[in-house]
C-alpha cells in the first residue's frame, strides 16, 4: 500500500503542476490532463524501463510512450520533469516564447522524452506501430505504449491503424484509450458517440483490458495484465475509463475545462484541491 | 552543344525499383512500404528479395506516413511509395507533422506524378505535389528526369539525413543522363552551355528542353539547359550564375505554374538578379484522359512550348537593352 501513497504523492504534484502550468500560461487543456495524471504516475514511476538521464531519439533498448492526444502536454510535460528527463523549474515556461514546451509536444527543441510531434489528432498510434516495427526489426524486446483520446477516436486514421496492427500481430504494442466520454463540443455521446468500445476493438482483433485510471489499485493491477498479453500475436489495448479535470470538484466531468485555463478565483479552489507533495516549480 | 542521346526508353519508375533494391543489398536500415501499388512503383523485386524489410500496409496512405516516422526511431530508413497523388494531397498532414516537423528520415516516393500519368485522369494527375512539398520546412524535394537519374537519386537519398520527397513518373521515357552517375542532391546539372537563355528543367520536361535546344540552335540561338533536379534546396549560385550570363530564362516543368519550380527560381531571381522570365508548366487547370504525349502537347508542355517560350522571352529581354 505504501508504493500506492507513493504514487498518489508524486499524481498530487503532477495535478498542482498543471493547474499552475496552465494558469500561469493562460491557456491549455487542463481536463484531459488532470483525468491522466496517475496514468501517467504509475506508467513513468512503476512500469516504463527507460532511462531518464540519457534520453535516446531511437529508443533501442528501452520501452517508448508516445502520446497521441497532444493537447495532454501539460500532464506528460510535469511527469517527464518530475521523472528527471528535464528540470523541473522549466515547467514554468509551459507555451511560452523561448520554450521547449511547445503547447502540443514537439522535436524541435529536442525536449527529451518527446520523439515525435503531436497535437493533429490520429497519428499517434501509427507512429507506434512503426516504432514496434523497428524494435522487432533490431530484435529489441522492449514495448511501446500509445495514449490515444477517446474523442481522437473519431479519426479514420486510428481505424487503419487499428487493422493494421491486428493483420500483422504487432504484439509488442498496448494502446491505451482516455475514454472520459468528453470532447470539446460536448460529450462524445452528444457529437458523435464511441458506441459500444470494446466490441468494435475486438472486432479489429484485438486483446481488450478495461481500467479505472483513476484508481492505482486497478491501474497497477491491469497495466501488468497488458504487458503479459504482449508478444502472443495480437495487439493489446486497454480502455481506460477516466474523469475530466479529476481532482477538481467543478472541473469534474465537464467538457468545458478540455482546453480552458481557469481565472484567478478558479485557480485558488483549484490549487487548493491538491497538497503540494514533492514541492513547486 | 553537348549531345546527348536517347539510349532507349524506360520509365523513371523503374529506375526507382533498380535503386531501391540495390539499396537493400547495400543498407541493412532501409526498409520499404507501399499501399497496395507494390508492381506499379516497381517495388517487387525489393519486397521478393528482403520480405522481412517489407510492409504492404494496403489502401491506408495515412497510416503509412505514419508509420515510416515511427520506424525512423529505432534507426530505420523507410522508403515509402506510393502514388504522387495519395503521397502527398492526400497525407499532408500526416506528412507535416510526423515526418517534416518533428524531421524525420523518411523518404517519400512518389510515382505517377504529373499529367503523363495519362488515362487515369484528372483524380490521380497530381500536379500541385512539387508546392505543397517545397513548403514544408525541412523537406527536401526531387523531381527527377530519367531512368538512371531516379536510380541513382533513390540511392543517393538514403543516405541524405532529412525528410525527402522523390517524384518520378509512368510512362517510357528517353533515358539519357550516364549510367551509374553519382547523384548530388542539391546541385544543378549544366546538360548544355548557351548565351541567349536558359532553360531551367526538372522531370519529363529536361529532355524536350534538350530537344528544344536543338530547334532554337537551327536558328542560331544557344541555350543554355539546366536540370533542376532538386528544387528544394535550390542550388541559386548556379541559377543566378547562368542566368547572370544569358540575361533571360525560361522554366520548364509537368506542374502546376502555381506553385512550382519556377516559382521557386522566379524568387531567387527577383531578389537577386531580375530578369525576364516565360514559365512552361499548367496553367490553373485540372489534367483529363488521353496518352502522355498527347497531354503534354494539349497542355503545351512539349519541345515546342519550350521553344515559343525562349523566343519570346529573348524578345523580351532584347527590349529591356534596347531602352
Amino acid at each position: 500500500m505504501s508504493e500506492i501513497k507513493e504514487l498518489k504523492r508524486t499524481s498530487t504534484q503532477i495535478r498542482r503542476d498543471i493547474l499552475r502550468m496552465v494558469y500561469g500560461a493562460q491557456s491549455g487543456h487542463p481536463g484531459g490532463a488532470l483525468g491522466c495524471a496517475d496514468f501517467f504516475t504509475a506508467l513513468y514511476f512503476k512500469f516504463l524501463r527507460a532511462n531518464p538521464s540519457k534520453f535516446k531519439m531511437d529508443g533501442i533498448g528501452e520501452d517508448l510512450f508516445f502520446l497521441s492526444n497532444g493537447h495532454l502536454s501539460a500532464v506528460w510535460y510535469s511527469t517527464l520533469a518530475r521523472k528527471g528527463y528535464f528540470p523541473v523549474k522549466e515547467l514554468s515556461t509551459f507555451r511560452k516564447i523561448e520554450s521547449r514546451l511547445q503547447g502540443h509536444p514537439s522535436t524541435e527543441y529536442n525536449l527529451p522524452g518527446v520523439r515525435v510531434a503531436s497535437g493533429s489528432l490520429g497519428q499517434g498510434l501509427s507512429v507506434a506501430i512503426g516504432a514496434s516495427l523497428s524494435k522487432k526489426l533490431n530484435n529489441d524486446p522492449h514495448l511501446v505504449y500509445c495514449l490515444m483520446g477517446d474523442g481522437e477516436l473519431q479519426e479514420g486514421q486510428i481505424w487503419e491503424a487499428a487493422m493494421y496492427a491486428a493483420a500483422n500481430n504487432v504484439d509488442n504494442l498496448i494502446g491505451i484509450i482516455d475514454y472520459n466520454n468528453q470532447q470539446i463540443d460536448g460529450s462524445c455521446d452528444d457529437v458523435v458517440s464511441l458506441g459500444d468500445l470494446r466490441a468494435k476493438w475486438e472486432a479489429f482483433g484485438w486483446l481488450v483490458l478495461e481500467m479505472d485510471g483513476n484508481d492505482f489499485e486497478d491501474i497497477i493491477n491491469v497495466i501488468p495484465k497488458a504487458i503479459e498479453s504482449t508478444n502472443k500475436k495480437k495487439p493489446v489495448v486497454i480502455v481506460m475509463k477516466t474523469d475530466m479535470g479529476y481532482g477538481v470538484d467543478f472541473m469534474m466531468g465537464k467538457h468545458e475545462w478540455h482546453g480552458k485555463a481557469p481565472n484567478e478565483e478558479q485557480f485558488e479552489k483549484a490549487i487548493s484541491c491538491f497538497e503540494e507533495t514533492l514541492g513547486d516549480y | 552543344m553537348d549531345n546527348y542521346t536517347c539510349k532507349g526508353k524506360k520509365d523513371t519508375r523503374s529506375g526507382f525499383g533498380e535503386g531501391l533494391l540495390e539499396l537493400g543489398k547495400t543498407n541493412n536500415n532501409v526498409v520499404a512500404l507501399c499501399a497496395d501499388l507494390t508492381g506499379s512503383l516497381k517495388m517487387d523485386a525489393f519486397k521478393n528479395e528482403f520480405p522481412e524489410r517489407f510492409f504492404q500496409v494496403g489502401i491506408a496512405e495515412a497510416n503509412m506516413m505514419c508509420i515510416s516516422a515511427g520506424l525512423t526511431i529505432g534507426g530505420k530508413i523507410p522508403i515509402a511509395g506510393t502514388f504522387a497523388n495519395f503521397a502527398t494531397g492526400r497525407v499532408y498532414d500526416q506528412i507535416r507533422q510526423s515526418i517534416a516537423y518533428s524531421n524525420k528520415d523518411v523518404k517519400i516516393c512518389a510515382s505517377h506524378a504529373g499529367i503523363t500519368l495519362g488515362e487515369d485522369g484528372a483524380t490521380h494527375q497530381i500536379l500541385e505535389d512539387i508546392g505543397m512539398m517545397k513548403m514544408l520546412p525541412n523537406m527536401t524535394v526531387i523531381n527527377t528526369c530519367d531512368f538512371n537519374q531516379t536510380k541513382a537519386a533513390t540511392i543517393a537519398i538514403a543516405d541524405y539525413e532529412s525528410p525527402v520527397y522523390l517524384r518520378f513518373g509512368r510512362p517510357k521515357v528517353p533515358n539519357f543522363t550516364p549510367e551509374n552517375q553519382k547523384f548530388e542532391i542539391g546541385k544543378a546539372l549544366k546538360l548544355t552551355e548557351g548565351n541567349d537563355v536558359t532553360i531551367f528543367s526538372t522531370g519529363h520536361l529536361v529532355w524536350e528542353s534538350l530537344e528544344a535546344a536543338k530547334i532554337l540552335n537551327e536558328v542560331g540561338i544557344t541555350a543554355e539547359i539546366i536540370n533542376i533536379h532538386t528544387i528544394k534546396p535550390l542550388d541559386t549560385e548556379a541559377v543566378i550564375h547562368s542566368v547572370n550570363k544569358t540575361g533571360c530564362v525560361v522554366t520548364a516543368e509537368e506542374h502546376q505554374i502555381n506553385g512550382g519550380m519556377g516559382e521557386s527560381i522566379a524568387g531567387v531571381l527577383s531578389q537577386n538578379t531580375p530578369k525576364p522570365i516565360e514559365m512552361v508548366g499548367v496553367n490553373n487547370k485540372f489534367g483529363k484522359s488521353g496518352k502522355p504525349d498527347e497531354l503534354m502537347k494539349e497542355f503545351g508542355l512539349d519541345r515546342n512550348s519550350i521553344v515559343i517560350a525562349a523566343k519570346k522571352v529573348i524578345k523580351r529581354k532584347e527590349k529591356l537593352l534596347v531602352i
